[in-house]
């Protein structure tokens, strides 16, 4: 069997994801030996017309972008989102919690009617196109990607975490963040990332979107335990899990 | 013969988001030459109405992968002066570490992996890996040196966690230090390799000069880029970060209806260029061999030339690192826990991104909620810049095809090291 080719494409995010496969630094050349890049316009200026996967990352936010990533579709065998923009929409739907007018004219003024200003609420890629496979964080983790990729490579079914960044933190023996009376995600948030954040001093902020089936009911136990609210989970749940419209 | 142009770049390659360029001749006859931003706004200085004064930054890191650090301090420093908050001499060494960290990593990306194709005529790195592995490894070691230095100070090598308003979350040990002194000390001949490459090939640099206004900070003392007032090449008048309204000047172009920037001139440029023309005599020593070995004069205004420029400022990072690292470890690292409380309040930061000066604002409300916000970032200060750049050197290279004439203009979009995504605010020209 051949290497697969691979293309990258990139639509409304900081290319922080695709950062991270830059990141991989030695490793990369490693990979180079089970793939075949053929697209990827932030590092080449080679284009391809099909691809065997496409990794695409960012969100939806324009009528435009959403006829390019069925385009994509189109010519590529499998699809994988990259990061939380382009598997669930990530801080891009912050935007979708305001009239959309308003966040037009708070950014651009005068000019927010001018057509090639015009947006529409954030969305995930795989709100516009079937995708196959999710890469989920910000940004997402260049392990669990390279896992990914060399899984699709080789035939196999990648899979990722089920269970909650609690567990990869108590593994880290991090002291939990509602002793430091900070509001944690980490109860509900998908593992995968090693816990990061609660590693590094600060609280998890659920870039990796909920888990399988939360345990909502223990989230709560914990929060009245440490005098939180909902709508504590609430307010901080929204930088990265904001609705859909 | 010869002087017709039909050059339409959609989505100009090997640079950060989404550019493209347009330019029409016939006969000698320049009809239209442009530059255009078609990236997907993102309108963050509307999302991040109503956020708490310590989510603010993890949101507007969020702008831009590989300047999330400058971003972070940008908005760390605007909400510490919202709220009045002081940081200590050990905070302030560690977040230079931290941001010199990301100059490394990006000055050296954009260099190795972006740029230098070109100077050797390949569509990208990937070929260079099998015509030049000894250069690529080198490349590579820089590159993860630099991000080795973001997650030891800050937690992770992009989006950065430890670092907080007021202190930082997490410490790195005097052990972890001396291990870090060791690695740079390491790398400064990886960085004389990368610079030896470059000067071998900086007679592939087009030359194009362009007599430019150019602004970066300015600290007395210090190569800075985290410190300091706005200084320009056009005046010795410096203004406050907190006035950066002053100098941005945004406006929409008649020609377009792009929202660009001017102070002097009818553009200006910022980025390690800029950096260089006001700060050069500050270079330490072997930063400033650098420069002089690889031809960079003060006063330089080939554009070209600001790739050279971040050759010289990551021996600059490096350097000062060392110095740094030696501070904290004479002084001992001691543990902090900085307490902050919210309050009604307005302030700005002024941070140097490896691609130039970044502004950030943000006022607040009693409880501490974000009320109002505005980003001003480096690569919407290029946007005219780079615009009057490409009507200068259009007519200059007319005679040249059109293939030629399209990659010089691709490699000067790229000499700027722009960064599209940090679509916060600005607005596009017209679409094709």
């Amino acid at each position: 069997m051949g290497k697969p080719r691979v293309a990258i494409f990139d639509f409304a995010c900081c290319e922080g994801c695709q950062l991270q496969i830059v990141n991989l630094e030695e490793e990369i050349l490693g990979l180079l030996q089970v793939i075949e890049p053929v697209e990827w316009r932030e590092a080449m200026s080679d284009k391809s017309e099909t691809c065997d996967i496409a990794l695409i990352e960012g969100s939806i936010t324009r009528a435009e972008d959403a006829e390019r990533v069925k385009r994509i579709r189109a010519r590529a065998g499998v699809v994988v989102a990259l990061g939380a923009c382009a598997t669930m929409g990530g801080v891009n739907k912050l935007k979708n919690n305001f009239d959309l007018h308003d966040v037009k004219t708070c950014v651009y003024g005068e000019a927010a009617d001018m057509p090639h200003l015009d947006t529409m609420p954030a969305m995930a890629v795989s709100e516009v196109i079937p995708v196959d496979f999710a890469v989920p964080g910000c940004p997402m983790s260049k392990t669990e990607f390279t896992c990914i990729v060399r899984c699709l490579a080789l035939g196999k079914t990648p899979v990722i975490p089920t269970f909650p960044v609690c567990v990869e933190c108590k593994r880290n023996e991090n002291v939990c963040r509602y002793e430091y009376n900070e509001v944690c995600l980490g109860t509900v948030t998908r593992a995968g990332c090693g816990a990061k954040c609660p590693t590094a001093g600060g609280w998890c902020f659920g870039c990796r979107g909920l888990v399988d089936d939360p345990n909502v009911n223990a989230a709560r136990d914990v929060m009245e335990q440490y005098g939180k609210t909902m709508a504590d989970l609430d307010d901080r749940l929204a930088l990265f899990n904001s609705k859909r419209e | 013969m010869g002087k017709t142009l039909n050059i339409d770049v959609h989505h100009v390659t090997r640079v950060e988001g989404h550019g493209n360029i347009r330019v029409r001749a016939s006969d000698g006859r320049i009809e239209e030459v442009m530059w255009q931003v078609p990236e997907a706004p993102r309108f963050f200085e509307a999302m991040v109405r109503g956020r708490r004064w310590d989510d603010i930054q993890t949101i507007v890191a969020r702008i831009c992968g590989i300047c999330s650090v400058t971003h972070s301090f940008a908005a760390i420093k605007a909400v510490e002066a919202a709220l009045g908050v002081e940081v200590s001499k050990q905070t302030d060494r560690l977040r230079h570490l931290l941001h010199y960290g990301e100059q490394l990593e990006s000055h050296v990306l954009h260099v190795g992996y972006l740029v230098a194709p070109d100077l050797l005529g390949q569509k990208s790195v990937v070929p260079l890996v099998a015509s030049h592995p000894a250069e690529v490894k080198t490349i590579i070691r820089g590159h993860a040196l630099g991000n080795y230095m973001m997650e030891l100070i800050g937690g992770r090598m992009t989006h950065p966690i430890a670092a907080r308003v007021g202190g930082f979350s997490r410490l790195p040990g005097a052990d972890q230090l001396r291990d870090l002194k060791t690695r740079l000390e390491k790398i400064v001949p990886d960085l004389e390799a990368i610079a030896a490459l470059v000067a071998s090939l900086a007679d592939r640099l087009p030359a194009f000069d362009r007599p430019t206004e150019y602004i970066a900070l300015k600290q007395p003392g210090l190569y800075t880029f985290y410190h300091g007032d706005i200084a320009s090449t056009d005046t010795a008048e410096t203004v406050p970060a907190a006035q950066f309204e002053r100098v941005v000047n945004e406006y929409v172009s008649p020609q377009s209806t792009a929202k660009w920037c001017k102070w002097h001139r009818d553009s200006y440029m910022v980025g390690a260029l800029a950096r260089y023309n006001l700060n050069a005599e500050l270079l330490l020593p072997l930063a400033a061999k650098t420069a002089k070995a690889l031809g960079l004069k003060k006063g330089c205004c080939n554009p070209y030339m600001n790739s050279v420029a971040q050759v010289v400022e990551s021996v600059q990072v490096v350097e000062h690192s060392l110095q740094l690292i030696d501070e904290l470890l004479t002084k001992g690292i001691e543990p902090e826990f900085p307490r902050v409380t919210p309050r009604e309040g307005e302030g700005a930061g002024a941070v140097e991104a490896p691609r130039g000066v970044l502004f950030h604002r943000y006022a607040f409300d009693r409880e501490g909620r974000c009320v109002k916000a505005n980003c001003c970032i480096p690569t919407n200060q290029n946007h005219a810049n780079i615009q009057k750049d490409f009507e200068a050197l259009v007519p200059r290279v007319i005679d040249r095809g059109q293939d030629e004439v399209r990659q010089l203009m691709e490699m000067l979009v790229r000499a700027y090291d722009p960064c599209i995504s940090c679509s916060t605010h600005y607005l596009n020209v017209e679409f094709v």
